[in-house]
């Protein structure tokens, strides 16, 4: 940076988010408010088998309905989609096979909603059931009824081994080995807004997409593979989300449908899913099985460990690929571990497909990890918070896996998290049936590599000003409720020295806008952060170029603040950021300016080394009270303290509210969230359907539910970042689960190893405690998994490059 | 049913009803809910829709003054009462007080709850005007929020209920 240093005056500042007039006013257009005329609506046709094959689909009575315009079928979508290249699996409508009870298999488009609604009754749709599978179980038991013909084999979509130094000779020389399962359930995201997309036919002919989607640029690419026209005659406009959480990463059936309506109609087509067909789109967390086994030293650090996975992927690829490695490649981050092997399998069953929610594979093994090391401290009479604290990994680090740490403020966080929860006067001290549990966590700042292999930035913003002195930025990005846009006002008007309410934002506009990858693993604020901080500095240096003469002053001494520019010695020597800008428009012409990011190439070199390096980490440490009652079961949580890194808050308002949010929908899952299913009795068919497709019955917390939420952020700004600014959308999610389970074993001595945790899983657990049983419930076996041959990786301390090296022993041999 | 009653049916009825203290008449589908009537008839499209079935609270007005899920009342049913609407509430340029303390203390993130919390929140100041934490949280329960976890939602109600009793500027 060549300007003079200094004092922030927009990034750290709490204020009002620029996009939240909008909101209070409900001015704020929402995919569903848009409307054009001569608009159609469309209504989709769902399956309700979970799996069966098409034997015949007769829509004629729908298309000569009265106000349909148009019926479509699989037969209009011959080309799959998948938001991963290597997971092509899934139609717009399903052509002769349905996977899940809500796989959609006609479209009606038609005058209203209501005359589409009718016209849907009117299509005769033959199924032929197939035999289902509804557990991770059976999918590995029935490799012959298969739910998709690709994959690793039989109804295994991704099947991984990696070995990170030898773990058996590790384990084998430990002081202690605890070896552990864990089950996380499913659940979903349940955004407010239920999705919807309008497309239209723009003047010039080309396809306009209005949509509540979370990635505009995927979606973009898929729309030009599976309608087959050029990208270029297609634009596609992110509305604001009305919460994404991940829901509304993958491209959606109903996003096809309505483009294709709008093209072979020429009129704009709308559909708005019902909070119905939101539980049946899902996409959220995967349901995984886990078994832990680390190797602890006497005096409380890891030797090693080995964490095997297993992902019940539901019916469709969607993010899988990258889910299977998320339940396991953040796992070293937060503690030194000298070794480490992971194995994960993720499989097909006839439910909704899983993808990624808020934390993307790594809440699961966290809450793992996380309750086994309270089993740790227990065990080896260690304090909890300091067995943690004695163990985080060291600023710069590399794990044995090659993820480079770069910043930590976990130390911080736990020390400042147990201060500020009064930790030490109340654990193993409260009075029976209240306790207090302790937990942390890290999650990346964006994922270094993009979904599909390129070398291009993944993140570009254009930014221009002109002689009214307005600023206009324009980037990719999507605002889903977290306040992307409110950092790229901030970090544009902080750079040029003006106020938030000069920039105009303009986003998630694939007609307008540079390329962004999309508000997915927690990567705009350093992404596109920095983008927009290399075009604003860009601008800046021109106009400090343009105008130090004036100035009697080097371009070095220009200085930007307040909306003014002077001369960093003699500040009354200045003028306005309009004038600025105007000396320097008629120094040079029009003025624009780009920025780009790319994040830095990982240390790892082995193959699937891509997936888990990012250019920063957060970390995060959270203490949860209970109170158990020990009569009911019933869980109460009174408070929640949660200290989070994050390098610098942009806003802490919003940096504060993310936190809380997360820790909100962390709590959720951990003690109500779960979206699950049941089979019909044999006579109704025995198909699986889904127990809980709507919001009464699937809980979540309400304002009564939610305690108060003490934040404390932990501010280290990290180099890579912008403005050392680091993830908060994530992070503060993960830690809050395990902590919660840890507390109920400090209220009553049980431990429920599985997710959610409800009165009847405490009451159980008391029974056994009474009985003088382990007071345990969770898992009891982890079926046979056919993982395979581990590729296996030295660890930097061990001598290796980073790249897939030989075993020092024969694979399978025992160490001595 | 045959084709000709279904259109009977449909034949649109007439409403007079006072929306955001403005007297309005309006021809609409008779099925219509209030819902829809001010979303797609009226073009007040600020009041949000997340179940259509009374779960989530995302379609909260003020009907005579009392907050009530637009999606569980009929629009026939409206004839004569006076309906608000986050439309309504700001006083010209200005924002109300709950709209201003909602945009200044993080109570709205992706706003689509927003609408139906704030015009739930006026309901329960225009009562009480000095609702205790408890008090709000029990009188906003009925509308979920995925995003802020409440408390800022809390937070700014309580701001704006000081600034609403001329405790705060």
């Amino acid at each position: 940076m060549s300007a003079p240093q200094k004092r922030l005056e927009v990034v750290g500042r709490s204020r009002r988010r620029v996009d939240a007039r909008a909101k209070v006013l409900g001015q704020l257009r929402f995919a569903d408010d848009l409307v054009l005329p001569r608009m159609l609506h469309a209504k989709l046709l769902r399956s309700p088998h979970p799996h069966a094959v098409i034997e015949s689909l007769d829509a004629s009575r729908a298309r000569s309905h009265p106000g349909v315009h148009l019926v479509l079928t699989g037969r209009d979508f011959p080309v799959p989609f998948g938001i991963m290249p290597v997971s092509q699996d899934e139609y717009p409508l399903a052509p002769e096979r349905v996977r899940y009870v809500g796989d959609p298999v006609a479209a009606v488009i038609a005058r209203d909603e209501q005359t589409a609604g009718e016209a849907l009754e009117l299509i005769e749709v033959k199924y032929r059931a197939l035999p289902t599978i509804a557990t991770p179980e059976e999918a590995l038991a029935h490799p012959e009824t298969r739910i998709h013909d690709y994959g690793e084999q039989g109804n295994i979509h991704r099947n991984q081994a990696y070995e990170f130094g030898d773990v058996e000779d590790a384990l084998a020389n430990a002081d202690h080995v605890f070896e552990d399962l864990f089950f996380y359930e499913g659940n979903t995201h349940l955004p407010m807004e239920q999705q919807a997309s309008l497309a239209a036919i723009d003047g010039e002919g080309k396809l306009l997409l209005s949509s509540s989607t979370q990635n505009p640029h995927y979606l973009h690419r898929q729309l030009a593979q599976v309608l087959q026209i050029p990208a270029a005659q297609i634009r596609v406009i992110a509305c604001p989300n009305g919460g994404g959480f991940g829901g509304k990463c993958d491209p959606g059936g109903h996003e096809f449908v309505v483009c294709k309506a709008a093209l072979l109609l020429g009129r704009p087509v709308k559909i708005g899913l019902t909070r119905q067909e939101v539980f049946y789109v899902h996409r959220g967390r995967h349901p995984v099985l886990m078994k832990l086994r680390t190797g602890v030293s006497r005096d409380g650090r890891l030797t090693a460990m080995h964490l095997q996975t297993l992902l019940d992927g539901g019916a469709y690829g969607s993010h899988g690929p990258a889910s299977t490695f998320y339940t396991g490649v953040l796992t070293p981050v937060t503690y030194e571990l000298p070794r480490f092997k992971f194995e994960a399998c993720r499989v097909f069953t006839n439910k909704p497909a899983c993808g990624p929610k808020r934390g993307h594979g790594t809440p699961q093994p966290r809450f793992g990890q996380e309750v086994q090391l309270d089993k740790i401290a227990e065990k080896l009479r260690l304090d909890p918070a300091k067995l943690r604290l004695n163990m985080v990994t060291k600023p710069g680090s590399l794990t044995a896996s090659w993820l480079r740490v770069g910043t930590t403020g976990l130390a911080e966080c736990i020390r400042k998290a147990v201060e500020i929860s009064g930790w030490k006067a109340k654990h193993r001290k409260l009075p029976p049936g209240r306790g207090v549990g302790i937990a942390c966590s890290t999650y990346m700042c964006g994922a270094g590599v993009s979904i599909y292999w390129n070398k291009m930035p993944h993140s570009g913003v254009q930014l221009l000003v002109d002689r009214s002195g307005q600023v206009t930025v324009f980037c990719g990005s999507t605002e889903i409720g977290q306040g992307s846009d409110d950092v790229l006002a901030a970090i544009v008007a902080e750079v040029l020295g003006v106020d938030t309410g000069v920039v105009r934002c303009v986003t998630g506009d694939t007609g307008l806008t540079p390329v962004d990858l999309g508000s997915y693993s927690s990567r705009v604020t350093i992404m596109m952060g920095n983008a927009a901080m290399q075009a604003a500095e860009r601008m800046r240096e021109q106009i400090a170029g343009s105008v130090c003469e004036t100035l009697g002053t080097t371009p070095e001494r220009v200085a930007f603040s307040q909306g003014r520019v002077f001369a960093a010695e003699d500040p009354g020597k200045g003028m306005s950021f309009a004038e600025a800008v105007a000396i320097t428009e008629a120094k040079l012409g029009t003025l624009s300016t780009v920025g780009s990011y790319t994040p830095p190439k990982p240390p790892g070199k082995y193959k699937g080394g891509g997936v888990g390096p990012s250019p920063a980490y957060s970390f995060s440490a959270c203490v949860v009270a209970v109170e158990v009652d020990e009569k009911t079961g019933w869980i109460h949580v009174p408070k929640i303290w949660i200290a989070h890194d994050i390098g610098r808050a942009i806003n802490p308002v919003l940096a504060r509210g993310q936190v809380i949010g997360g820790v909100y929908m962390g709590l959720g899952e951990a003690l109500m969230e779960e979206q699950v299913f049941r089979r019909l009795p044999p006579k109704l068919s025995a198909a699986l359907v889904h127990r809980i497709p709507s919001m009464l019955d699937y809980k979540s917390l309400t304002a009564l539910d939610m305690p108060e939420v003490e934040v404390a952020l932990i501010e280290d700004p990290d180099p890579n970042c912008p403005f050392g600014a680091k993830e908060v959308g994530q992070g503060p999610l993960l830690p809050v689960m395990p902590a919660v389970a840890n507390a109920i074993y400090d209220a009553v001595g049980v431990r429920i190893d599985e997710l959610p945790i409800t009165p009847d899983k405490v009451l159980a657990a008391l029974e056994l405690k009474a009985q003088g049983k382990t007071p345990r419930i969770g898992p009891a076996r982890f079926p046979e998994v056919p993982y395979p041959k581990p590729m296996f990786v030295l660890p930097p301390w061990e001598g290796g490059d980073g790249n897939e090296s030989k075993m020092p022993r024969p694979l399978g041999v025992a160490a001595s | 049913m045959s084709g000709t009653a279904r259109i009977e049916r449909r034949r649109n009825v007439q409403l007079r009803l006072g929306v955001n203290g403005e007297d309005t008449e309006v021809s609409f589908a008779p099925y219509k809910t209030l819902l829809e009537l001010l979303r797609e008839d009226l073009g007040l499209t600020g009041t949000k829709h997340g179940c259509e079935l009374g779960e989530c609270g995302a379609c909260a007005v003020l009907i005579d003054g009392e907050p009530q899920l637009a999606c569980l009342k009929l629009a026939i049913e409206c004839e004569g009462c006076s309906v608000e609407t986050i439309e309504g509430l700001a006083r010209g340029k200005e924002l109300h007080p709950l709209q201003a303390a909602f945009a200044d203390h993080g109570g709205s993130q992706c706003g689509y709850c927003t609408p139906g919390v704030i015009m739930t929140a006026k309901g329960l100041l225009d009562h009480e005007p000095e609702p205790s934490r408890e008090r709000i949280r029990e009188a906003t329960a009925g509308i979920l929020c995925r995003c802020t976890g409440y408390q800022q939602i809390v937070d700014a109600i309580e701001h704006a209920a000081a600034e609403l009793r001329g405790e705060r500027k």
